[in-house]
């Protein structure tokens, strides 16, 4: 626990040192949502349609952007292979990155729902709504690009293949999250979609973790 | 083939020390010897069981810095040396600016170690072996970059773990200008 509490500092200060890390994500995920009502016109009815679905690819979008430098400096310069070789500490390591991984690109999106919900015209049901899965949907965007920044480590410029790895997965929580937030806005009873989509993080949260630790051992072996 | 007849064996009080020519396998060595790479054939034992069985225990008594440094270049020498204090499980608090005043990097202490040069950086990285308490050093050219007289205040370093009971095992091109006693050489040829 302790080692752990002192990998998360760690991982704070980092980011605290290289803002352009988790800002740029976010600052991304405002742009497209900022660009998108100038893009397809002033139709009120139009944005409320298509909110869910252009949030949920922007925030995906997002937080795969954020992901691809994760494990790259500790990398180079040996961390992750020094940790591997004292095998013991490096799952602490892991839930570090996991944990300030969601807190710099998973957090700021949900901060920024209302903001969101005003530029796509979401109403107050919605919006709740859209809240919601992002807060039960960014764990989860987190965890899976967290494990293929884990597998892609080792690749040059592995930018590509790790949203040809990752895009795949995320689909299903893209599904049920537009879905739910449609529901929503339809005056739908939408607990079924967050119930899978709470099921899904649970599942992830289980196994993902180990996923990444072996990832990263194949990746200095 | 990277390896052919190799028979090699470190026991406490032991310096092992791996010599050869650049690509002659020095470092695929030392990273087999770490458990990071499997060897295709031939065995590793760690006391008289075989190292597989026992990767725990023997990750638990391993301390091994690799051809890299393990310095994070954003963080300062003394966030370094936390975090692998931390990451190593001592038992034991460190002072950290006493240990930094110790290496030479007096001043230094708080200052991002990319504005440090590549020796005072090898410092950072190598300030773990004044405080572990692992016994079995694995070392990938520790020299690399320092100075004479770090130099010869690593070897003083490592006469004092040796005579604690330690065994090292490092790659170096340098001759070792200390005397140690029980001093093994291995020196890698290849053959193509």
């Amino acid at each position: 626990m302790v080692t752990l509490g002192c990998f998360i500092k760690r991982e704070l200060r980092l980011l605290a040192r290289q803002k352009a890390d988790w800002l740029n994500p976010v600052l991304f995920f405002v742009i497209v949502l900022t660009l998108f009502p100038l893009g397809v016109g002033p139709e009120p009815n139009l944005l409320r349609l298509m909110a869910p679905g252009v949030v949920w690819i922007a925030a995906l979008l997002s937080v795969l952007l954020a992901a691809e430098r994760l494990f790259k400096d500790d990398y180079r310069n040996g961390v992750i292979e020094q940790l591997v070789a004292a095998r013991q500490p490096l799952l602490s390591f892991v839930l570090a990155k996991l944990i300030t991984n969601w807190l710099s690109t998973g957090l700021p999106l949900v901060l920024l729902s209302p903001l969101v919900a005003l530029l796509l015209n979401v109403d107050s049901a919605a919006f709740a709504a859209l809240a919601l899965t992002l807060l039960l949907g960014t764990p989860l965007l987190s965890l899976l690009s967290v494990l293929g920044a884990a597998l892609t480590v080792s690749a040059d410029k592995g930018g590509i293949l790790l949203a040809l790895l990752i895009l795949p997965l995320y689909i299903p929580l893209l599904i049920f999250a537009s879905a739910a937030v449609e529901a929503a806005s339809m005056a739908m009873p939408y607990q079924g979609q967050l119930a899978i989509m709470l099921a899904m993080l649970l599942f992830a949260l289980a196994l993902v973790p180990m996923a990444v630790q072996s990832a990263l051992k194949l990746n200095v072996s | 083939m990277l390896f052919e007849q190799l028979d090699l064996s470190v026991a406490a009080g032991q310096l092992l020390q791996i010599a050869g020519k650049n690509g002659a396998g020095k470092s695929s060595l030392l990273r087999i010897l770490a458990g990071l790479a499997q060897p295709e054939q031939g065995q590793l034992y760690f006391g008289t069981t075989p190292l597989r069985q026992v990767m725990p225990e023997f990750a638990a008594n391993l301390c091994y810095i690799g051809h890299q440094s393990g310095v994070h270049e954003q963080l300062t020498a003394r966030e370094n040396i936390r975090f692998w204090h931390a990451a190593t499980a001592e038992p034991q608090a460190i002072d950290d600016y006493a240990l930094l005043g110790q290496l030479g990097l007096a001043g230094l202490e708080d200052i991002p170690c990319r504005m440090l040069s590549a020796g005072q950086q090898r410092r950072v990285s190598l300030a773990r072996l004044w405080f572990t308490r692992r016994q079995l050093w694995i070392l990938d050219e520790p020299f690399t970059a320092l100075d004479q007289a770090a130099i010869t205040m690593l070897q003083q370093h490592f006469l004092l773990h040796l005579q604690q009971g330690g065994a090292i095992v490092l790659t170096t091109h340098q001759k070792l200008t200390l005397v140690f006693e029980q001093l093994i050489s291995l020196e890698l040829a290849y053959r193509w």
